[in-house]
């Protein structure tokens, strides 16, 4: 048994993750969540807003990150609609600004049809730069924004009257997939502007160990990994923001299945690796 | 023909043989558009079961080229194979030229000729775009000539003309970040570090009594020894021996326990991201499972 264990081809393990993977979600198994405190303030950031309150959603990340990172900018921007919150779509990622249409197409074009382009939300699009386009907007957005992702002039759009900087937003919400991101949003806009500039953000479990030292003076809230999501929509679902059979707002609920087996069997093979492990150096030793 | 040729062959048949049946009976991997207000927004099978959209050929393709795709990227955990390599070959290729069209539209057009010559862009480019200079134009003739500058490398000759604003975008990044991380990881984190070390509960000091917080305090205690050992672990001016080496020791079970905690984080990234790849197989491809509820019960299942 040590033997065949030792020399086990690895595809053997793929073919297990494939499996551990693939029937939570053909079953559907899902599991309840409970908040954390992280995700409770980032939803309290959002909830605090009165309507007409100007967010920035800054959606740094492409199609790679969808599966952990969709589910959260699905999340945010429903509550938002559901606050009445005036969206300000950005992206320091070239791939972004079709990550917030995607957005907008799912949530607001089917859900909140009387939301209107220009007055309700805009999409100004993807500048290049990285961290520089948040050094320039903190203190002059039009220097780089001068029209929206469709080309229209940014002040022949309503709801762009009277933003002279990112300090003009009432909250910066950041999903974000790396660099740039929401460690660039911390540097260069929420620790220069404590007071002025309120960030919270939803990012890759890559990053998310990486973001916890910065909270909760320079990020007031955040959402980590596919797990956060579900806490987030477990919350939207507590105050009845989404109705229980409106499934297609809970991609993130419905992913902690996969994740809950997925981890069982990783801690076995974990186990198992170090069983083999001491099992080996104690057949040494005899030798 | 070997025997594992002969099994996978059999079955590639056998997967082909149930696709095209899936395809054609149940009409499986189909995507739906409805017009709405000038633009075309996708559509559930709801609506298209209730004759309000239209099949969208275009869409019902990158269903199905995504879905090839995605099968030929997991191919490679079997093996390396031909299928694996045009897959990688496609997303270099789009990648590259996915950057280039945007960086010349987003930068290029309205941020440097946009400045430069906005008449211009304007009548040919960007209606929206202000025709007016502004009166600092002048200064965007910097960049303009730092750019050809760097384009020099490609040139036979001369090209230590590149190294210059080279220079220039190392130094300004250099300064840039420097600033950043000085106030937002160096600052503001030594003063997040300064934290009372006994906690009273917020509610029984509102009342003049003094109830201690154990869980704050402990974890005020636990976060400036983390940080205190951690550093000590990289101070290697003195020998990590007798107490010193003791803390170093301490240090590293913080550092281990953090990579640890960064290693789960990652796990569970990669595991979201592969449960999103099989969902869309399963979902919008195959049709096996209707996890939006987004066609009616009779066009999901396995037969």
């Amino acid at each position: 048994m040590y033997d065949f264990l030792r020399t086990l081809d690895r595809r053997w393990i793929f073919l297990l993750v494939l499996l551990a993977i693939s029937v939570p979600i053909l079953l559907g198994l899902k599991f309840p969540e409970t908040p954390t405190e992280q995700v409770r303030n980032a939803f309290e950031e959002v909830e605090r807003l009165k309507p007409g309150s100007r967010v920035l959603l800054s959606f740094d990340y492409d199609p790679a990150s969808e599966g952990e990172l969709g589910p959260m900018a699905t999340a945010f921007v429903r509550h938002c609609c559901q606050k009445r919150l005036r969206m300000y779509f950005m992206a320091l990622w070239p791939i972004g600004p079709q990550m917030a249409d995607d957005t907008i197409d799912r949530v607001i074009h089917r859900d909140f049809p009387d939301l209107q382009y220009g007055r309700d939300y805009v999409n100004l699009g993807f500048k290049p730069g990285n961290e520089g386009v948040i050094k320039v907007i903190v203190t002059d957005l039009r220097q780089l924004y001068t029209t929206d992702a469709r080309g229209t002039n940014i002040d022949r759009i309503p709801m762009c009257a009277g933003i002279r900087t990112v300090r003009d937003f009432d909250l910066i919400i950041n999903v974000s997939a790396g660099y740039a991101g929401t460690k660039e949003w911390v540097q260069y806009a929420a620790s220069p502007y404590p007071k002025e500039v309120r960030l919270i953000a939803g990012c890759t479990g890559v990053q998310a160990p990486l973001m916890y030292p910065y909270i909760p003076d320079q990020l007031r809230g955040m959402l980590g990994a596919i797990k956060g999501a579900a806490e987030y929509e477990a919350l939207l679902l507590e105050k009845q923001y989404i109705r229980p059979d409106e499934v297609r707002y809970q991609e993130g609920l419905r992913r902690m299945g996969p994740q809950f087996v997925g981890h069982i069997l990783m801690i076995a093979l974990i186990v198992l690796g170090n069983v083999l492990f001491v099992l080996g150096r104690r057949r040494e030793r005899v030798r | 023909m070997n025997r594992s040729q002969m099994i996978w062959v059999v079955l590639l048949l056998l997967g082909g043989s149930w696709l095209a049946w899936r395809a054609t009976s149940m009409g499986a991997g189909r995507v739906f558009v409805v017009e709405e207000r000038g633009t075309e927004r996708l559509a559930d099978g709801w609506e298209a079961a209730a004759g309000h959209a239209r099949l969208s050929v275009s869409r019902t393709v990158g269903v199905w080229v995504a879905a090839f795709f995605t099968l030929a990227t997991l191919s490679f955990l079997y093996r390396d194979n031909p299928l694996y390599k045009l897959a990688e070959s496609v997303v270099v290729g789009v990648s590259a030229a996915y950057w280039m069209v945007v960086s010349f539209w987003t930068t290029l057009i309205p941020n440097l000729f946009g400045k430069l010559v906005p008449d211009w862009v304007n009548d040919w480019a960007m209606p929206d775009l202000s025709p007016v200079r502004d009166d600092e134009w002048l200064g965007y003739l910097v960049p303009l000539v730092l750019g050809g500058m760097l384009l020099w490398r490609l040139a036979p000759r001369g090209n230590w003309i590149a190294r210059w604003p080279l220079a220039f975008i190392v130094g300004t990044t250099a300064g840039i970040r420097l600033v950043g991380f000085i106030q937002a990881d160096f600052v503001n984190q030594v003063r997040a570090t300064i934290r009372p070390l006994v906690v009273a509960q917020e509610e029984a000091r509102a009342r003049g009594v003094f109830q201690l917080d154990v869980g704050d305090t402990i974890s005020n205690i636990m976060l400036v020894i983390g940080v205190f050992a951690c550093l000590v672990y990289f101070f290697f001016s003195v020998e990590h021996k007798g107490a010193v080496g003791k803390v170093a020791k301490l240090g590293t079970w913080y550092l281990m326990i953090t990579f640890g905690a960064a290693f789960g984080y990652t796990v569970m990234g990669r595991i979201a991201l592969l449960a999103l790849r099989l969902e869309f197989l399963f979902d919008d491809w195959l049709w096996l499972i209707d996890t939006r509820g987004a066609r009616p019960p009779d066009w999901t299942g396995w037969w």
